[in-house]
């Protein structure tokens, strides 16, 4: 029998790991927009989980406000992807040093 | 719902729909007639506050009116933020207007981009349930976003909007697993019922705890207090000015008013643990701003260290939990906007064709060019430093007051001695201003309604210090303190 626990733990990995490949990630910031998207999946399995268990629909309701959200963080974060490959000839994490101090 | 609550949330749908009606104005613009852009933006400010200033739903004893089934909420809190919202972004206006025009950028998606942002703000200074602030504050992030990749082909410019866009994801991120944990606790979205289901569960279910760290992660991230201030100097020196002006200032308001809701309406009960965890990041990020801002001979850098510090004495206002503490806290971040709204003004109004002025080494010998804009930009630097009669002594005298009433002693200590080693690099720029000779003799020039718009803000920074009590007041006013 699955209880919340079992998914809460599984959301709870699913947010580490995209957190633990934001941090170790130093090649490609394509990695790093998947790794965004999969936190905001796990936080979605969380607000499931909860809304079914609790029996109150609002975290489900949420769930689509964060998809949507999501939809257009995608869209802004890839424009400027290509605009930084267009300035710089490279989407290595580890070049973007200009900045710093 | 009836229309009396739609009507409570009137300004913020003129906002949203003459934002929409400007990006498709600009469809019909051509280079030359842009300037209507400018004044239909301006007029949306003037609108939105007569508006905001109008809405009654005050009556005797009633001092909030919630819209939306609870999830919007207007206190008077909320109309002084959204009214000083409004004045601080058409200051940004008029400076943008003439820094977009030198740079060859004055295109309407700056206007467009930052009314959206101010929507965002509105939504998240009225946001009253879990999915409002979320949606308040994603609406101001995707849109600084944007702005902050303005200049196209800036290589900077675009590499300070990645790494916005990065760890702003990753913040909001944090701030939704928070508020997943939170819902999960207490079984709903609604701040007030967020808030009556913490007393029934108690303030030490792991659960809440555990969503409490997250919430004050995110939080901390979007005001940009240490440990979670990475993001600040690179965006602040990356972006063009414009856009360092407008992220600097109205959307601090915003999270001052976010981090109240959150943690007053919602979470009062817990404040013992969150209180803990805020004066922590408060004393970090007074320490670490006001040291490492010595080291910076980049102006933007430097401001955005300052920021830093400005933040952790905003915190020092919240972390009591009192009703003085959160009117000092309010008071602060107004301020805040009004003196960093003159820094970056005066960087803007240095910025010859091309070049921006981000150099301290630019400040030069200020006084000779123009001994006017040399007074103002000396005290802007007087105000942040808090020398007293300059409203920023009022600011930081009222929050460290408030610090010291919840008997927090060492956090006052320690923010007095850092304001005191902050005051060295405010008063460095005033030293080049008047000790040093120019590097270059070029005048100064800019258009009448900036030149009223500079001196007006310059003087702000001693006539609200002097008549400083009446906004005191407003600010005490609205927590009913």
């Amino acid at each position: 029998m699955l209880t919340l626990t079992h998914f809460l733990t599984l959301a709870a990995l699913l947010f580490s790991l995209s957190v633990t490949g934001i941090f170790l990630n130093r090649k490609n910031v394509i990695i790093l927009l998947m790794c965004i998207e999969l936190m905001l999946l796990a936080v979605n399995m969380n607000f499931v989980a909860f809304s079914r268990f609790l029996g109150n629909m609002d975290g489900q309701v949420f769930v689509f406000f964060i998809l949507t959200v999501a939809a257009a963080e995608a869209a802004i974060g890839l424009a400027i992807l290509v605009v930084l490959f267009r300035n710089r000839q490279t989407i290595n994490v580890a070049e973007l040093d200009d900045l710093k101090g | 719902m009836n229309n009396a609550n739609m009507m409570l949330a009137a300004p913020e749908f003129w906002v949203l729909a003459m934002a929409c009606v400007i990006l498709i104005v600009d469809l019909f613009l051509d280079e030359e007639r842009r300037g209507i852009i400018h004044l239909l933006a301006m007029l949306t400010l003037v609108f939105a506050a007569i508006m905001t200033l109008r809405s009654n739903y005050v009556s005797e004893g009633v001092h909030s009116a919630v819209a939306f089934n609870g999830s919007f909420i207007r206190d008077p809190m909320g109309d002084v933020l959204k009214l000083f919202s409004f004045l601080v972004l058409g200051i940004v206006y008029i400076y943008a207007k003439f820094f977009l025009r030198q740079f060859r950028m004055f295109r309407a998606d700056f206007y467009t981009l930052s009314l959206f942002a101010l929507l965002g703000v509105m939504l998240l200074i009225s946001a009253n349930s879990l999915v409002m602030v979320y949606l308040g504050l994603e609406l101001i992030s995707l849109s600084s976003y944007a702005l902050v990749a303005f200049d196209r082909d800036s290589r900077i410019g675009s590499e300070a909007a990645m790494k916005y866009f990065v760890l702003g994801s990753m913040a909001s991120g944090m701030l939704l697993y928070g508020m997943s944990m939170i819902y999960g606790a207490t079984g709903t979205m609604d701040l007030y019922q967020v808030s009556t289901a913490v007393k029934s569960v108690g303030s030490d279910d792991p659960l809440l705890v555990f969503g409490l760290v997250f919430l004050v992660a995110g939080l901390a991230f979007k005001l940009g207090v240490v440990p979670f201030h990475m993001w600040i100097p690179d965006v602040y020196h990356g972006a063009p000015v414009a856009t360092t002006l407008f992220i600097s200032s109205v959307p601090k308001m915003a999270a001052f008013a976010m981090a109240f809701r959150l943690l007053q309406t919602g979470l009062g009960e817990m404040q013992g643990d969150w209180s803990q965890m805020l004066s922590i990041l408060a004393v970090l990020s007074i320490i670490l701003g006001n040291v490492v801002a010595i080291a910076q001979t980049n102006i933007k850098r430097m401001l955005a260290y300052s920021t830093i510090s400005h933040m952790g004495f905003v915190l020092l206002g919240l972390l009591p939990g009192t009703a003085s503490g959160y009117g000092a806290g309010m008071f602060y971040v107004i301020v805040y906007s009004l003196m960093s709204a003159a820094g970056f003004g005066m960087v803007m109004l240095l910025s010859a064709r091309g070049v921006e002025a981000d150099k301290l080494d630019d400040f030069k010998g200020l006084n000779q060019r123009n001994s006017w804009y040399a007074a103002v930009m000396a005290m802007v630097m007087f105000s942040m430093a808090g020398v007293p009669v300059f409203v920023g002594f009022f600011a930081k005298w009222m929050v460290i007051k408030a610090a010291l009433d919840a008997g927090l002693m060492w956090l006052a200590i320690v923010a007095v001695v850092f304001s005191v080693v902050g005051a060295f690099y405010y008063l460095r720029v005033v030293k080049l201003m008047y000790f040093d000779e120019p590097l270059t003799e070029s005048e100064i020039d800019a258009p009448v309604d900036f030149r009223a718009a500079i001196s007006l803000n310059g003087i702000m920074m001693i006539g609200l210090g002097i008549f400083s009590s009446s906004l005191i007041a407003v600010c005490m006013a609205s927590f009913g303190a």
